[in-house]
């Protein structure tokens, strides 16, 4: 295959970026869409050129280090992560542009790698549980009921690659952290929490500069991991149960 | 707890939800008593001089209805002030376009803020139309609201300007109703097709319900 890529350069956190043109042959279908720019890179650092920085890591769909923006999808036509989009996805000939996850709370570092770090705060804000730790705990002590346990699997499928973000019209974080809230809200082990989490995690995602969720859809469209919009009502339906709590205390 | 909800984008769109919800149930009301124009001059004459006295004698002349408004005005301040700070945060939010873009979501929720701002010019307009008669097209009298209804739709601008709010009102409510549950919480996965359909349902009956009033005196049913 041979290829045209419109691709977001951009020096530095400060400098104006702009999108680039390359042309690269003797692409693979097989290859995945990141495999296809290391194959970019590997010509532009012949040629002397700075290669393309963009964020990968175990290249299985599991860890959300991988972004990308490719024809204005985040993560591009298929509903997975970007280094699992295979170049059979795209045609012959085909002009494909490229570019970083595009919110005020996620500043460019350079050229396709943004800051993902206000993340990692949501987290620290409220994601966890307080437990003791050391060896595992007896598995049958605290008994979840199955369709608790599917639940709160299906929205710790989050991987946190912001995809979520990249998509929505206002740059909200509202499914990433809906995910995280519920993932632990409807499990015995976060009920100690669960007024603190969805009230904490929700002022820390506010504090970072997200926008507010108009219900446009578009984040639960993009998910790789297939997190629900109603994810999002859940979460507040917890927000506003633990602002009645915490009011009348 | 009144300053956790407002300072918080959950919260505001708490606010946003429950006053829009407040004056959706008042457009049903609005709407139905609006197609009593049907039935001739002296059946919505009399509607609208009961408006006045509803609730006497505990009541006074007129309190009901300003009580009514008063719920109106705050409900309306408070739905466009956090619509006017969230859409200035969600902006803010995402200060640079992409250049591979395209229109993503539905119409009516792309034209949720223009349709606010539409229907908000709207209600002054109406305002000043059929209470205080400011801006009326004939010689507006208190107390002959059917006369005061056929002259404003007897002008080609009246009934563009109402039709065309009316046509907003519908995919305002279309996205909002549905978006109102979601942020109240009372969606979920089973309910989230019959919310659909309601907020459809209501879209196209407050639309319909409406239009027919300027549609009435058009094709002259109504005179």
């Amino acid at each position: 295959m041979k290829l045209t890529l419109r691709v977001w350069r951009q020096k530095n956190a400060d400098a104006d970026g702009a999108m680039s043109t390359y042309e690269v042959d003797k692409i693979s279908s097989d290859m995945s869409f990141l495999e296809m720019l290391d194959t970019l890179n590997e010509e532009l650092i012949l040629r002397g050129e700075d290669p393309v920085a963009f964020d990968h890591d175990c290249r299985e769909g599991i860890c959300g280090a991988c972004s990308l923006v490719i024809n204005g999808d985040a993560h591009g036509p298929e509903r997975t992560t970007t280094c699992q989009l295979h170049m059979r996805s795209f045609k012959d000939g085909d002009t494909i542009d490229v570019e970083p996850w595009r919110a005020a709370a996620f500043p460019v570092v350079k050229d396709l790698v943004v800051d993902r770090s206000a993340f990692d705060r949501i987290i620290q804000a409220g994601g966890y549980i307080t437990a003791p730790t050391g060896a595992a705990p007896e598995a049958h002590a605290t008994p979840v009921p199955k369709p608790d346990a599917d639940l709160a699997f299906e929205h710790a499928e989050c991987i946190g690659c912001g995809a979520c973000v990249a998509a929505c019209p206002n740059g909200a974080a509202m499914l990433f952290t809906s995910a995280k809230v519920n993932h632990l809200n409807v499990l015995p082990q976060g009920a100690p929490e669960r007024e603190t989490r969805v009230l904490d995690m929700v002022e820390q995602m506010d504090a970072e500069g997200f926008g507010g969720c108009t219900l446009t859809g578009e984040c639960a469209t993009a998910c790789p991991k297939g997190i629900p919009l109603v994810s999002i009502t859940s979460m507040n339906r917890e927000w506003l149960r633990a602002t009645r709590k915490v009011a009348k205390k | 707890m009144a300053r956790t909800v407002w300072d918080s984008t959950v919260g505001k769109k708490t606010v946003m939800a429950v006053s829009g919800l407040v004056m959706l149930l008042y457009l049903v009301a609005h709407m139905i008593g609006n197609l009593k124009i049907y039935f001739g001059a002296e059946e919505f004459n009399h509607y609208a001089h009961w408006l006045r006295t509803v609730g006497e004698p505990f009541m006074h002349y007129e309190w009901t209805l300003w009580l009514i408004r008063v719920v109106l005005v705050i409900a309306v301040v408070a739905h466009a002030v956090s619509a006017y700070q969230l859409s200035r945060r969600d902006i803010k939010a995402r200060p640079s376009k992409y250049v591979h873009s395209r229109p993503r979501s539905s119409y009516a929720t792309r034209t949720m803020r223009w349709g606010g701002i539409i229907l908000g010019l709207f209600i002054v307009w109406h305002l000043l139309d059929l209470t205080t008669g400011t801006v009326h097209s004939g010689g507006f009298e208190t107390g002959k609201p059917y006369q005061n209804v056929v002259d404003t739709f007897s002008t080609w601008y009246g009934n563009v300007i109402y039709i065309v709010a009316m046509l907003a009102l519908g995919l305002h409510i279309r996205h909002g109703f549905w978006s109102a549950a979601q942020t109240l919480g009372a969606g979920s996965r089973t309910r989230d097709r019959a919310l659909k359909t309601t907020a459809n349902v209501l879209a196209l009956l407050l639309t319909i319900g409406f239009v027919a009033v300027p549609v009435g005196v058009m094709t002259g049913v109504v005179s």
